[in-house]
């Protein structure tokens, strides 16, 4: 695992280093393709883990001593979004070390934190950068900074700035007053999309797991394993599985507000039992000569379009501990129960198929 | 878009509040309103635990239990015992932070 070299970052010769001072790197506004490509990239997968910038000091425009200061996680997505809204402007940014974590998850690490940023502020020794004492951090900072401790220690006023940097422009026209709305997470349709890549990853690494599992079930006799049985029997279900990571991992996400009910699993479960019923009508209850297998299908499917869901909780940007914590109290032992009812039916059901019962 | 109702631990003392609006500048869902100098809650179930106002509410007129939220870290906290976490960051492929 190795730091993704940031040879795009265009840059010029330093500005003017005075005495003391650690070296500044000059940034553009603009992305070149590269950057286009990392962040899709980083939707995708698991690039985003190691796509970080250097801490320190970079400079947008040509800054002096009364340009703005920002502060930025060294995820360099953040960093990039950051440099891109500052188009046009003259400012300094700081870039803190947040082992390569965007500024609300590492606020809620503490990575992003009050100590990393007075660490950071007096390692690049500011006081000789600019002769003002305000320093912008994005509002989702405000989880892991403690502006008052800051001032205490730095001398520097931590302005909370907006929650989107591209409202960064309005917000320095407005002199430091941010409107209602700049203070408000985004989470449209389009903020949920690009999240889907990263819980559609997640579920389909379970995949070939659950589809060995399938097999061997459908395919198991007393004298071994028959692999003719194993694939006419356990298609279906591997269809029905692949169906679940879709309406789990996609389409409740994607359609999450014109989804019923609050509750995430309930969401889940109710896409999920949809495209189920859906499906079924492709198969005809003389596929498998027997309900017991259709019935199965019908308990787990659903239910895995929920579990599968319920993970999104993590990635919304409105869900609370507590209602996650509640949602799983509740989930945990369904699941568990429908998981064993399914395995239940389908074991009577090859138990009947060899004339046992 | 709203989540379950009547969960969150946001517990707000308005006795201690002096109307400095901290809590109404870093709280990005919207939960506090400030009204002849003091602090409102407007929608507890609004609230998403990220702790932005307790952390700085000099008075302590707020306390919340925030944390890791998601389902998986508090999965593995039922599991194993201890506060919920994910190891965000620790290793390459975990990717659900970021």
């Amino acid at each position: 695992m190795g730091i993704e070299k940031i040879s795009f970052l265009p840059r010029t010769p330093g500005i003017k280093k005075a005495a003391g001072q650690p070296a500044v790197s000059k940034v553009s506004s603009e992305w070149t393709w590269k950057d286009h490509l990392g962040q899709i990239k980083c939707r995708l997968g698991s690039l985003r883990m190691r796509y970080t910038v250097n801490p320190g000091l970079y400079a947008v425009g040509e800054p002096d001593r009364e340009s703005d200061v920002f502060v930025t996680a060294n995820y360099k997505l953040s960093f990039d979004i950051l440099r891109r809204e500052l188009r046009g402007l003259n400012a300094w940014i700081i870039v803190l070390d947040t082992k390569g974590i965007n500024v609300w998850c590492a606020a809620g690490k503490g990575t992003f934190g009050t100590d990393e940023l007075i660490s950071r502020i007096n390692e690049i020794n500011l006081h000789n950068v600019v002769s003002h004492r305000r320093i912008i951090i994005p509002q989702l900072g405000a989880v892991g900074v403690n502006a008052r401790i800051v001032q205490q220690r730095t001398g520097f006023r931590v302005y909370f700035g907006p929650v989107h940097a591209k409202d960064i422009p309005a917000y320095i026209r407005a002199a430091y007053i941010k409107t209602p709305e700049m203070r408000l997470v985004r989470f449209n349709m389009l903020d949920r999309l690009v999240l889907t890549p990263m819980e559609i990853n997640p579920a389909m690494k379970k995949f070939p797991l659950f589809s060995l599992i399938v097999l061997i079930l459908f395919g198991i006799q007393p004298s071994g394993i028959l692999f003719k049985d194993a694939w006419e029997g356990g298609i279906p279900f591997l269809i029905f599985g692949l169906m679940s990571v879709f309406t789990g991992a996609f389409i409740t996400p994607l359609l999450l507000p014109f989804i019923p009910f609050r509750s995430f699993a309930v969401k889940g479960w109710i896409t999920g039992v949809i495209s189920v019923f859906a499906l079924m009508k492709g198969i005809e209850l003389s596929y498998y000569k027997n309900i017991l297998p259709l019935a199965s299908a019908y308990i787990f499917f659903p239910f895995a379009s929920s579990y599968i869901a319920l993970q999104f909780t993590g990635s919304a940007t409105f869900t609370s501990m507590s209602g996650v914590k509640k949602e799983l109290k509740i989930g945990v032992p369904v699941y568990l129960t429908a998981t064993a009812l399914s395995l239940l039916i389908l074991t009577i059901y090859k138990l009947s198929q060899w004339g046992v019962i | 878009m709203k989540y379950i109702a009547d969960v969150v631990t946001l517990e707000f003392f308005q006795e201690k509040c002096t109307g400095c609006g901290k809590c109404v500048e870093v709280c990005p869902q919207g939960v506090f309103l400030i009204r002849d100098k003091k602090a409102f809650v407007t929608d507890r179930d609004r609230c998403m635990e990220c702790g932005a106002c307790a952390n700085n509410c000099e008075f302590g007129a707020i306390k919340v239990n925030s944390g890791v939220g998601c389902a998986a870290a508090i999965i593995n906290s039922m599991i194993a015992g201890g506060p919920p976490s994910c190891d965000c960051g620790e290793q390459s492929g975990s990717g659900c932070c970021g």
